[in-house]
């Protein structure tokens, strides 16, 4: 076991080379000349030739892209062209948001999509099948946006039950001390015995986290049914009937625990496209995420930003895949002892 | 019928009438017809007969193993120590699973799950049947994986199943099935068809020498009469879902009855007529097809001695010696 983690720790070197690498000819290679953006459109050549030489870019291009490389070993992603602000700054503050809404979005879909998965399997070509699986066709298929604003016309508008949209009940005199609020709160909660902020961040957790956990919950559930049909009719399942085994027990131990391979790939894989692709979702429920602020980088050619931006969300990535990974071992022993 | 049974200390497991079907989008395909017989407490049964002739439903109907749509048991009763099984609720049949009637199965290599431990899998079965704790469970499967000649029983117990090869995962699946105080009854079906025939003589030579140790019944699926040779003490013969013949093993070997079991017998590379010869004879012709199959005998198609009324009607019992019967009209030397 250990083994196995250093060797996959060793391969996470390369791989991050490699995404470093590639989003730094993306952007050399692009069209447009950054100081160009920066200085607008009346600036003379004196003035584009001096900010040139400021940001390296009259060198040749691989001593470029060893100071690149030199930068991004320290995590330093220069300042933003745009607000003119460290980009590492602006990361750190923005993406725990975001992580945050996708970590909760990713739990409501694991949980709610392995269940109904396991439901549909065990009760093939019943109403309950029938009814999960057009439910999951739906939730597929049901854009983002659409189903973001009828959450929000049904629960926060209708009923008056949860917020419409942000992070944190703004008459709450709150500062941040990680930038994950749940956590915040619980620290709160533990220093201060005071609930409430701890209950404004679950509440205004809820909405996004559905709207943006909707379309993973349906491809699990899809997943998780299929994976489960197959692994149902194996022998070793008739193996622990004929033991007298409880046929709950068969279920959900002896049968979901070999059928979940095939879902914790798809959860990472989701996971990952929610850290990126939470726009709609952040711009609707006005959530301080990094996917809006780099939507907003790349109309403004923030050359630095986007360069940030893009190298932290595929960090995590890879880093999700090694999580994927480890889990794997635990739960697929033949995989473990390669 | 029941009174009787109840009286009779001698039998473990009577299985009388049984129709199994199975109800698909085709139509009815009967699987089981008419099946009756008994097994005695300490005996081998060896039920025998080609792929789809019914034995492996016989073998799961008794503890209800057949996938229930679309398979169904239509008719029988299964006495097993006096009670018939057929007539308890799931919960109480699967008291029984397990317990005191226990089953291994064809493929060693897909029987056990990849994803527990070999000692934790034989827990499960005892801590499902007893309450003891997890330890005690661990150890008494311990102790069973040394009873089936596991060597280093205490590490092995640590082993997934893919760490095993095919004849240890058999021991462990064997070892799995004898997880309980008095195993009354064994079902093996096709214990030995995945392994390779060294290994097939070692599982039959640890389920003989068990047999010796524990009490307890072995009814054995097998399609190889060689296996049947080897270890059955009496032998059932089906086709086609019908049981064609019943015999003490060495009655059936001596004088078949039925021209089924003479041409199972005949295609046996081992038969002494073979001395010389290189070409295996076989039965010619098809199995009939299940689901449009008729009242009359199912082997008529493809048997030499076939006459009129076999098209019309299938048999009653002759009793051509005590102890063995056939299901025939053409009763008499077969040649």
């Amino acid at each position: 076991m250990v083994r196995f983690l250093i060797k996959r720790l060793s391969l996470l070197i390369p791989t991050l080379l490699g995404v470093v690498t590639l989003v730094f000819f993306m952007i050399a290679l692009s069209p447009g000349d950054p100081a160009r953006v920066m200085l607008g459109e009346r600036a003379n050549k004196q003035q584009l030739e001096t900010l040139r030489a400021e940001l390296g870019l009259d060198q040749p291009l691989g001593t470029q892209y060893g100071l690149y490389l030199k930068r991004m070993v320290r995590f330093d992603f220069g300042k933003s062209i745009k607000t003119g602000r460290p980009v590492m700054e602006e990361i750190s503050n923005l993406y725990p948001a975001t992580i945050e809404l996708a970590f909760f979005a990713m739990i409501f879909a694991a949980t709610i999509g392995i269940i109904i998965g396991v439901l549909s399997a065990t009760r093939k070509n019943t109403w309950i099948d029938f009814t999960s699986m057009v439910g999951a066709l739906f939730g597929v298929s049901m854009p983002v946006f659409w189903l973001a604003l009828v959450l929000i016309m049904i629960f926060s508008v209708g009923l008056d039950l949860l917020p419409t949209g942000s992070r944190m009940n703004v008459r709450y005199y709150f500062e941040s001390i990680t930038n994950f609020y749940v956590i915040d709160a619980i620290i709160l909660l533990i220093r201060e015995g005071d609930p409430k902020y701890l209950s404004s961040a679950v509440k205004h957790l809820i909405l996004p986290s559905v709207a943006l956990g909707t379309i993973p919950l349906a491809i699990i559930a899809r997943v998780t049914r299929s994976s489960m049909l197959e692994v149902l009719t194996q022998d070793y399942i008739k193996t622990a009937r004929s033991a007298g085994i409880k046929e709950s027990r068969v279920v959900y131990r002896y049968a979901l625990k070999n059928a979940l391979l095939p879902v914790i790939t798809i959860i990472g894989l989701q996971f990952g496209l929610l850290l990126s692709g939470a726009i709609l979702t952040e711009t609707i429920f006005a959530w301080p995420g990094l996917g809006k602020w780099l939507y907003h980088a790349i109309e403004a050619r923030d050359y630095p930003a986007v360069q940030g931006g893009v190298i932290i969300i595929s960090t995590t990535f890879v880093l999700i895949n090694l999580v994927v990974d480890i889990l794997y071992t635990l739960v697929n022993p033949k995989i473990r002892l390669q | 019928m029941t009174e009787e049974l109840k009286n009779n200390n001698e039998i473990l497991l009577s299985i009388r009438g049984l129709e199994v079907n199975f109800h698909t989008y085709r139509g009815i395909i009967q699987a089981v017809r008419s099946v009756s017989f008994d097994i005695k407490k300490g005996e081998t049964l060896a039920l025998v007969g080609e792929s789809g002739c019914g034995k492996s439903v016989t073998a799961h109907a008794i503890n209800q193993l057949i996938p229930m749509p679309p398979g169904k048991i239509d008719k029988g009763e299964i006495f097993f120590e006096g009670k018939d099984l057929l007539k308890l609720s799931e919960k109480e049949i699967r008291a029984y699973r397990g317990d005191k009637i226990s089953m291994i199965f064809q493929e060693p290599m897909t029987s056990l799950n990849p994803v527990f431990k070999i000692g934790k899998q034989i827990a499960d079965v005892f801590m499902t049947h007893h309450k003891i704790s997890k330890k005690e469970a661990w150890d008494r499967a311990v102790r069973l994986l040394e009873l089936v000649k596991i060597p280093s029983p205490a590490s092995r117990a640590n082993s997934y199943p893919h760490q095993l090869s095919g004849g240890m995962r058999q021991r462990a699946m064997i070892a799995m099935a004898l997880a309980s105080p008095e195993p009354g009854l064994m079902i093996a079906d096709e214990p030995t068809t995945a392994l390779d025939v060294t290994i097939q003589a070692q599982i039959l030579r640890l389920l003989a020498e068990l047999k010796a140790e524990i009490e307890m019944s072995v009814l054995l699926i097998t399609h190889d009469m060689g296996v049947v040779a080897e270890t059955a003490d009496r032998v059932v013969v089906m086709y086609a879902g019908r049981k064609v013949e019943e015999a003490e093993v060495h009655d059936l070997f001596e004088h078949p009855g039925h021209p089924y079991t003479l041409g199972l017998l005949n295609s046996l590379p081992s038969n002494e007529k073979y001395k010389g010869q290189t070409r295996l004879e076989a039965i010619t012709g098809q199995v009939p097809d299940l689901l449009t199959i008729g009242l009359w005998c199912p082997f008529e198609n493809r048997c030499k001695y076939a006459k009129d009324i076999c098209r019309k009607e299938f048999p009653e019992k002759t009793e051509v010696e005590p102890g063995h019967s056939i299901w025939c009209h053409q009763v008499g030397k077969l040649d």
